[in-house]
């Protein structure tokens, strides 16, 4: 019975992956509650927004490395994403001056506008395939790893190895400091305050005399942020792939109705519940079972689950499961 | 019959539009369009009769068109004995056992209500459940996959005609859509399309990795037809003979007996190709009419408008004593059951089933935007989007590709912008979608052919 | 010249017909006016058209003399004009203090001592400040409601069926609120349900019927006007 390498086992291969991913899924499920919450529809170009930030986030990468503009250890990209977080935000004002502001304007049920974002889905697929093309775009560069399995070995002696992707540590760290200050604008700020407050209930905050152009406008700039840093991230760990993207919309989707549909804290929470399930029903227990038995109970087959072919499966699940006992979410009561 | 003069005219444009791609392009590509605008009409009807006629967004059109194609598979295709015989036994199980899963659970939460730990209890027989059919499929599994793996590698189908898998397509989306419908029909408007867009892609998933019941991404190809094969055609004397004839005034101006037979022979390849094209446009329309028929009557019953009193207003429909939810479920299995229909007619017209070809984009959200184009709630409507944007959706690249050489004519062969745009060319049926569909839901949210009110 | 006041206001909802036709209200500062009648007299529609939820086709609405007529709600707000909804009048998912805070959203100064002083008139909310007002009790969050329409400092404070839904002790709470406002030097116009009771408060009253003027008076005429005992108050 060895612990400690189970431990180092589970941590390498679950603990830190599911953090990253859970992370990158958060902050795009955080995005899908903004826009329900305050601009009361759900957003099917999700995904597809979150790739259009990234797009940005890579070509820029690709013109910084070609004039030798680099962040040493650190990747190119996070240089690159102040840049573009102003065109995402940019091409979101755009999409919401030319299409959604008609329709809430016009008091249109949540489903119709539901259905505008198919539309918004459509031309920002075609406009991001127009420019970057449908291919598999890596475009991480500096420090890949911050610990090797083997300089770890070295270190503890351990059978196990722990590698840390710097991608890893990034993605958490900026995710926490993102999370963070969004989470102090919306409770300590007036003007977050007053969001709140709109997505509550919209009559009353009308006749407070909050101004709801500025709240929409300040939604869009917080989708914006919130959608380009969740795509580079997830790009830079994974890969950029517009597909693989408009598919991520699926587990962030189910993230955000996990957390309680509207509710950021719930969203950003669900994130990591709709990570940590996919990765712990997926693992294979077979090497952690050798460790913490003895031997002669040592599992010969893999103690899997389920395949990793359902990874997604996993997470609708959960989400039906949701969906049919608690509609309003699994951390009701407490919003925003 | 002045009502119907925009419907007519409607169709006429769209039938001059398919033959003038005949004339221009070839009488092939303008059938397989008009085949597949047939194809797409079903499915509009299915999703239809869910949004028009009952509200009710159904995302999850990709998982019953696909379930429509793996009934094809599993109704056609000649069974396998040597996969039956090494695991056969071992899958018939695990069958019962899920069935026996799915009663129990039934039983716990219909007769034990007050049981405080009757969700631990239905986990506990979730999981157990699911460790002993992975305990005893997984042999079986591997057994059947190792059988000649190039070739078969599944457990076959039954070996029936082909035609009979259309009405086990409906049967089998009919089947799946009850369980959903059962689960998810209660939710509000935007949950209930989010659940089956993530349901549908569940359904997927498991026909994409279940290699033993589909074959999986390894595809099942040369599936049987109800039409004849083009290369019997070509050997078959009196199909020589008509297109001998047919072409007798063309034929005539050839002197050489050579140059003759090779022009007839590349003659009949193409007529070949033409007529079996023609014999599928023919079931197809078969079947269109027959829904249309059906639909139509069905809109104008007494049923058609309690849905629609349904639809309009849930809670004065509720509070005169209609079964909101019953009908829903009905009307929620029914348009399904036409979409594996459809996905049935699709893989049989195609002769293979790939299901790693299953994506949202193509069966789940442009069938929606056919639907929304064409006109929500009425049928000629419905049929006409399916009609439209398949259209579009095939001819968007060469339109596309005509537009950019017209607007870059200026510019030499080898500018970077030009090629690239050339290479973007097939990405700009996203975006002429994509426009189309918010242009239609901002200046005519009715739709090209809107629903007429029906004053009895 | 009344401190605030709509005359001849005549109003519909969208091309429908008019709910209300030359109907005329005021109210002066310090002063408690309740607008009765029996339902669908107009008395709701008559508050709408006062705030500029609805557009008069006739008739003007003015305060301190100024016509704000073609003013939108937002605006009207700014002049000093605060409202009370029947339902839905607080922000369910945010604290007692934040609901205060979003009530003095207009105003730049400094809101604490407006926050103290609110808390001064209603204890209890100073105790629950950091609570989910969701979770307090319809009385309490009918104090939130008010607090929170007092944070601009209004010179008119309109309300709308108040002690709808609550029990009779805690009616008589709110009434004895209703009164400390008045005593601020705030204008309250109120529409009430509870006849009787609003009008023992009350120095004037006005009652509607089918949209129209039918009586007005003060609080304690009406009281005792045998037509209007035998008619609305069902005495």
């Amino acid at each position: 019975m060895d612990y400690i390498n189970a431990i180092i086992l589970l941590l390498n291969f679950t603990i830190l992956p599911a953090l990253t991913y859970g992370s990158q899924l958060a902050l795009g499920a955080i995005f899908v509650t903004l826009i329900y919450g305050i601009l009361r529809f759900a957003n099917f170009a999700t995904g597809d927004m979150m790739s259009f930030g990234t797009m940005f986030a890579v070509l820029l990468t690709y013109y910084f490395q070609s004039i030798g503009l680099s962040l040493g250890f650190l990747p190119t990209a996070l240089l690159t994403i102040p840049i573009a977080i102003f065109m995402m935000i940019f091409y979101m004002l755009i999409i919401d001056k030319f299409v959604f502001s008609y329709y809430r304007i016009k008091k249109s049920p949540p489903v119709q506008l539901a259905m505008v974002s198919v539309g918004v889905m459509f031309v920002t697929q075609a406009i991001i395939r127009i420019i970057i093309g449908p291919s598999d775009r890596r475009f991480l560069d500096g420090e890949k790893f911050i610990l090797k399995a083997t300089e770890f070995k070295q270190m503890t002696g351990l059978n196990e190895g722990l590698t840390i992707k710097s991608t890893q540590i990034i993605t958490i760290v900026v995710t926490i400091v993102v999370v963070s200050i969004m989470f102090w604008f919306l409770n300590k700020t007036k003007t977050g305050t007053s969001m709140r407050a709109y997505s509550d209930n919209e009559d009353l905050a009308l006749l407070s005399g909050i101004d709801p152009k500025k709240v929409v406008l300040i939604t869009w700039i917080i989708a914006g942020i919130l959608a380009t840093i969740g795509g580079v991230l997830y790009g830079l760990d994974k890969s950029y792939r517009p597909f693989v993207y408009f598919n991520n919309m699926l587990p962030i989707f189910a993230a955000a109705i996990v957390g309680g549909i509207g509710n950021p804290y719930g969203a950003f929470l669900g994130g990591y519940v709709i990570a940590f399930a996919e990765i712990f029903l997926t693992y294979a227990y077979k090497k952690f079972f050798g460790y913490i038995l003895p031997e002669t109970l040592e599992p010969n087959s893999l103690v899997q689950l389920l395949s990793t072919d359902y990874k997604f499966a996993i997470s609708f699940s959960i989400l039906v499961i949701v969906l049919l006992f608690r509609p309003s979410g699994i951390f009701e009561g407490k919003k925003i | 019959m002045r009502n119907y003069a925009n419907v007519i005219a409607a169709y006429s444009v769209m039938l001059i539009l398919i033959i003038l791609v005949g004339i221009f392009q070839s009488w092939s590509i303008a059938l397989s369009i008009l085949n597949y605008c047939l194809i797409s009409a079903v499915m509009t009807i299915g999703a239809n009769i869910q949004w028009g006629y009952a509200g009710l967004i159904n995302f999850g059109i990709m998982g019953y068109t696909a379930l429509g194609g793996l009934a094809v598979v599993l109704v056609s295709v000649a069974p396998v004995p040597e996969a039956w015989s090494v695991g056969g036994l071992n899958l018939l199980i695990c069958l019962f056992l899920i069935f026996s899963m799915v009663i129990s659970i039934r039983i716990i939460i219909k007769k034990y209500k007050l049981l405080k730990n009757k969700y631990s209890i239905i986990a506990g027989i979730i999981i157990l459940g699911i460790i002993l059919i992975r305990f005893i499929s997984a042999p079986a599994i591997e057994a059947i996959e190792a059988i000649d793996p190039a070739k078969t590698g599944f457990l076959g189908g039954l070996g029936l005609p082909v035609l009979f898998s259309w009405i086990v397509g409906g049967l089998f989306a009919a089947g799946v859509a009850f369980v959903i419908g059962k689960i998810a029909l209660g939710l509000r408007a935007d949950y209930l399309a989010i659940a089956t867009l993530l349901i549908a892609e569940i359904i997927v998933s498991i026909i994409k990795h279940e290699d033993w019941l589909s074959r999986g991404v390894k595809n099942v190809i040369g599936l049987k037809r109800p039409a004849p094969y083009e290369i019997d055609l070509q050997n078959s004397e009196w199909f020589i003979n008509l297109v001998e004839k047919f072409n007798s005034s063309k034929l005539n101006l050839v002197n050489s007996v050579s140059d003759y037979q090779d022009i007839l022979k590349q003659l009949v390849i193409d007529a070949s190709s033409v007529y079996v094209k023609l014999c599928f446009t023919g079931l197809f329309l078969i079947v269109v009419i027959a829904l249309l028929i059906l639909t139509q009557r069905a809109l104008y019953s007494p049923w058609g408008r309690k849905m629609r009193a349904i639809r309009d207003n849930e809670i004065s429909a509720a509070a005169m004593g209609k079964n909101i939810v019953k009908e829903h479920l009905l009307i929620f299995v029914l348009g399904s059951a036409i979409v594996g229909l459809a996905g049935a007619m699709m893989v049989t017209n195609d002769g293979l089933f790939t299901p790693g070809s299953y994506r949202p984009m193509r069966y789940t959200f442009v069938i929606w935007v056919m639907v929304i184009v064409g006109g929500t709630g009425n049928n000629f409507g419905a049929i006409l989007g399916g009609f439209v944007v398949w259209f579009l959706w095939v001819q968007a690249a060469p339109i596309s590709l005509f537009l950019i050489n017209l607007f870059t004519a200026h510019l030499p062969e080898t500018n970077d912008l030009k090629v690239h745009l050339i290479n973007s060319a097939p990405y700009f049926r996203f975006l002429i979608i994509g426009i189309g569909l918010l242009f239609i839901m901002r200046y005519r949210p009715q739709g090209i052919l809107p629903e007429k009110i029906v004053k009895n | 010249m009344a401190f605030f006041e709509g005359n001849k206001m005549t109003a519909g909802y969208g091309d429908g017909p008019d709910i209300i036709t030359s109907c005329s209200l005021n109210v002066n500062r310090g002063e408690i006016v309740a607008i009765l009648g029996p339902n669908g007299a107009g008395k709701s529609t008559a508050m709408k058209s006062l705030l500029g939820l609805l557009k008069l086709k006739s008739g003007y609405v003015k305060i301190n003399d100024e016509d704000i007529s073609k003013l939108s709600p937002q605006d009207r707000v700014k002049k000093g004009i605060s409202f009370v909804p029947q339902t839905k009048n607080v922000f369910a998912e945010l604290t007692v203090q934040e609901n205060l805070e979003i009530g003095a959203f207009l105003r730049e100064d400094d809101i604490q001592s407006v926050i103290s002083e609110i808390y001064e008139l209603f204890p209890i909310l100073s105790e629950k400040k950091s609570q989910i007002v969701g979770e307090l009790s319809g009385g309490q969050r009918q104090q939130v409601a008010l607090g929170r329409a007092l944070m601009i400092k209004p010179s008119v404070l309109m309300l709308d069926e108040p002690t709808a839904g609550v029990s009779p002790i805690v009616m008589d709470e709110l009434f004895e609120h209703i009164i400390k406002i008045k005593k601020t030097n705030v204008a309250v116009i109120m529409v009430e349900q509870n006849a009787k009771q609003a009008l023992s408060i009350s120095d004037r009253g006005y009652v509607l019927v089918t949209g129209q003027n039918k009586f007005e008076g003060s609080g304690e005429d009406l009281l005792n006007d045998p037509e209007v005992r035998r008619s609305f108050l069902g005495v």
